[in-house]
């Protein structure tokens, strides 16, 4: 049994706003398949006393004091946008909800 | 509708409501959640970004102690478990108003966990406590604004193109997230009501927050649902958000158990959806549908590293909390003797504070009271600034112990207050300067007595014979004399003796 559907993939796709094609999408659910079995292997190694982890280091409690800091000037902020009016960014029309 | 149509009251008595409140407030942190821009309100637009709030590609974050520490704060005034280990989760989504494609939010492993509040709701048999049980106070960050530019009616679906201002991308939000909250019955609207309220004192309270519904600050959702009474089922359920005012959180739930209540009596379902608090007709209008389950990815932050509070920290933090504002209202009210009316006034006018410094300073209550929302308060709707801004709670002290001591009357006192607020110096100083003391040194009233009796022998004449309303012209040309700055009882007390007349 797979790990991993076509559908799910697709959906996953869709989330992304990746569009794939049929031969794609084929391609990477083995592909993925292929990847989430892999992490299962590891998986069953994982005992009670290995503690799951996001960060290759050790680290906790890495904060910065509520101190302001010069921020890019509105041209700056603006200067990789694609469309801009009025110092603020352009956007396509949202549909759906407000 | 028809002829069937479920008021409030016949809606509530079919069904039984289940609440459950949401409530996003934005922190008064000086700079950002995870960078350092600033989070001033009304800048101009896209002013406060940096590559980190605007997503850039390699920008990496770093928190905020400071948003930390206040979320710890409110999470133990709500009596809440502080997580030993909590870590910030990735939210995927995409909107034009999150530029990083993903919101830093908290998922599994929130800050705060398993609190409470309790809120008094007036019921018809005398005040009732509710608790609302709290599931989770979490951490995460606020997006941009959006404006939506072009269409007919301003909604999104006409819009042509819209258009982001960053600022307040990043600026740090805590979500506090009740439980349902069961056996509301009919008082669902004002449980929410107080709740909110109650929940907006303490956040002010910690000083985490301005709490400013109107500038959106603080913001709720409501959820809801309806189960015919007794079924003991659980209804489906809708939130409604964009509800701006406490008062629009009691309508909001209200009209919802109304349009619930009489979509179930017509034998349609509810639909679980997201739907709009209109603050113009109290209803609400339906957003976007939540049958399709939302899929938001979540996963843990790979860019931020666990929160792991120091227990002696949290302790620290433990003995910040102060006193819950409604019980602190009740003993001022009680020490103060303070008719309802006017302590409702106090809360409103957001003076409490001061008139407690002020009686700490030494006034009485009474007078503080008095002053702060009677000729303060006046000056300041003039100005069309806050009360608070105009004078110190230390010289509204000294000025009401010269009026006490008999050194002012309220008259003059209004103009010392006056003097102070235009910026004329201390009470002291603008006493000196409009030379306003009350005249109260015997040998300088009796100065003026006599110069008043010589004046009009005749008049001192008749009071010696008996005539005492007779004084009262007398009495009026000392006050004359003295330029209104007498005490008038002592005038009259000193010019009767000296004629003859005293007790
Ligand atoms: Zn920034």
């Amino acid at each position: 049994m797979t790990a991993i559907s076509r559908e799910d993939v697709a959906h996953l796709a869709k989330l992304a706003r990746v569009e794939m094609t049929p031969v794609e999408l084929d391609h990477m659910a083995t592909e993925l398949d292929h990847i989430l079995s892999a992490v299962k292997r590891v998986q069953e190694v994982a005992t009670q006393d290995i503690q799951p982890t996001s960060h290759p280091l050790a680290m906790t409690n890495i904060f910065r004091d509520d101190v302001v800091k010069p921020s890019l000037t509105n041209s700056e902020a603006l200067s990789g946008a694609p469309a801009k009016i009025d110092g603020r960014f352009k956007v396509p029309q949202i549909l759906g909800e407000e | 509708m028809t002829l069937d149509y479920l008021d409030y009251k016949a809606a509530t008595e079919k069904y039984e409501p289940t609440l459950g409140l949401e409530v996003h407030v934005e922190l008064n942190t000086k700079s950002k959640m995870f960078c350092s821009c600033a989070t001033e309100f009304g800048a101009e637009p896209n002013t406060q970004t940096c590559p980190v709030c605007l997503g850039l590609p390699g920008a990496l974050p770093v928190v905020n102690a400071k948003a930390i520490e206040s979320s710890i704060l409110i999470g133990l005034a709500l009596n809440c478990s502080i997580a030993p280990y909590s870590r910030f989760a990735r939210k995927n989504y995409f909107y034009p108003d999150m530029p990083k494609n993903f919101q830093t939010s908290q998922y599994d492993e929130p800050i705060c966990v398993d609190g409470y509040l309790d809120v008094e709701v007036e019921t018809d048999d005398g005040a009732k406590v509710f608790r609302v049980d709290i599931e989770r106070v979490h951490m995460e960050e606020d997006t941009g604004k959006s404006l939506h530019v072009g269409g007919s009616t301003g909604r999104i679906h006409g819009a042509e193109y819209s258009l982001l201002d960053y600022n307040r991308a990043g600026i740090p939000l805590v979500e506090i997230v009740t439980r349902i909250v069961p056996g509301t019955g009919k008082y669902a609207p004002q449980v929410a009501r107080a709740y909110v309220t109650e929940l907006r004192d303490i956040l002010r309270s910690l000083g985490v927050s301005d709490v400013k519904m109107e500038q959106g600050s603080l913001r709720c959702d409501a959820n809801l649902s309806l189960a015919p009474i007794g079924s003991g089922e659980l209804g489906t359920r809708s939130e409604t958000k964009n509800v701006n005012s406490l008062r629009s959180v009691e309508r909001a739930v209200s009209g919802e158990i109304e349009r619930q209540a009489n979509r179930l009596q017509a034998g349609e379902r509810i639909v679980q959806e997201t739907r709009h608090f209109l603050e113009e007709s109290g209803q609400t209008r339906p957003g976007r549908s939540k049958e399709e389950a939302e899929d938001y990815r979540y996963f843990p932050e790979p860019d931020l590293v666990p929160i792991t509070p120091d227990a002696n920290w949290i302790e620290e933090l433990r003995k910040r909390i102060p006193e819950k504002p409604s019980i602190r209202r009740k003993r001022l009210q009680t020490e103060w003797d303070c008719p309802d009316k006017e302590m409702t006034s106090l809360v409103n006018a957001e003076l409490l504070d001061v008139v407690e410094e002020t009686i700490e300073l030494g006034a009485e209550p009474t007078r503080a009271r008095t002053w702060w929302l009677g000729e303060i308060s006046r000056l300041a709707n003039e100005k069309e600034v806050l009360p608070t801004s105009l004078i110190t709670t230390e010289f509204v002290a000294e000025i009401i112990a010269l009026i006490v001591a008999g050194e002012l009357t309220d008259k003059l006192a209004r103009q010392v207050v006056e003097g102070v607020v235009n910026g004329e110096g201390s009470p002291k100083e603008v006493i000196e300067k409009r030379g306003l003391k009350v005249v109260s040194d015997d040998t300088a009233l009796m100065l003026a007595i006599e110069s008043a009796i010589s004046a009009q022998p005749d008049t001192a004449e008749r009071v010696r014979g008996g005539n005492i309303p007779a004084a009262g012209a007398l009495i009026g040309a000392v006050m004359k004399a003295t330029g209104g700055q007498a005490d008038a009882a002592k005038v009259r007390e000193l010019l009767l003796r000296h004629l003859g007349q005293g007790e």
